[in-house]
């Protein structure tokens, strides 16, 4: 029973080294974008990612075939989710200022653009992993996309491009 | 510019600096994993004893209180003196 048990640990390490050394770099910069934190200064996006890789490593197991960095990815995102609504809860804890590239968006904007620009995750997946709808996720993910390639200042009435394109 | 130029934009912008990922990272993430098994192991166990505890509990019960067993009646009056 140890043995095995030992056996199967060497195992999940091996695996789960590979594993992290393939898809940490891009899960990094995925959460990084997230927290809307500078490349080289991003703690919050490294613990969150911390958190994700541990909780893949206590699953490696019991994932039966289900792909671990979907995994990391969908912790990442539910976690991420939700230090959102406690910042809701709690207005006290402020965060530092966003930076990076999506600093203009808000929390919520930049996961959704996350998941579905950065990571190619579909609108259906998206909304069932946020509990929104496909529409609203379609329609977040416009208002993102634009708000990044557009930055104008975030006040004042900006011209929405006509983008609710038929598809 | 239409959706799909706008798709490939909005991602060159994302994917334009890379993030160096720090060495401790891997080790923390395994530190993280193996305490969640941990804590899974006892909760697991814990959890065991407690069904076993209650088993051993009702069957001590059962034994001596035999729930089976049809109490006698109370509402007949005794009967006596004929």
């Amino acid at each position: 029973m140890r043995d095995r048990r030992v056996v199967r640990g060497t195992d999940r390490a091996q695996e789960f080294e590979a594993f992290v050394a393939g898809a940490a770099g891009r899960l990094l910069l995925a959460a990084t974008l997230l927290t809307a934190e500078a490349p080289d200064a991003n703690p919050r996006a490294r613990r969150l990612l911390t958190l994700a890789l541990g909780h893949t490593y206590a699953r490696w197991h019991r994932l039966r075939g289900e792909d671990p960095y979907d995994c990391a990815r969908q912790y990442l995102a539910v976690r991420f989710a939700r230090t959102i609504w406690h910042r809701h809860r709690f207005p006290g804890r402020a965060r530092p200022e966003p930076r990076g590239p999506l600093a203009g968006l808000n929390p919520q904007e930049r996961l959704v653009l996350v998941l579905r620009m950065y990571e190619g995750v579909a609108e259906e997946q998206t909304a069932a992993l946020l509990g929104l709808t496909a529409e609203r996720v379609h329609t977040v993910c416009d208002r993102a996309t634009s708000l990044v390639l557009h930055p104008v200042g975030a006040a004042g009435p900006r011209p929405v491009n006509a983008e609710v394109a038929p598809s | 510019m239409n959706r799909a130029e706008r798709e490939a934009a909005v991602r060159r912008v994302m994917g334009a600096r890379p993030v160096p990922v720090p060495p401790e990272l891997y080790p923390d993430a395994v530190r993280r994993g193996q305490r969640l098994l941990r804590r899974g192991r006892l909760v697991r166990r814990v959890l065991w004893a407690l069904v076993c505890v209650a088993a051993v509990v009702f069957g001590v019960w059962a034994a001596y209180a035999h729930p089976w067993v049809e109490p006698p009646s109370r509402t007949t009056p005794p009967v006596d003196g004929w």
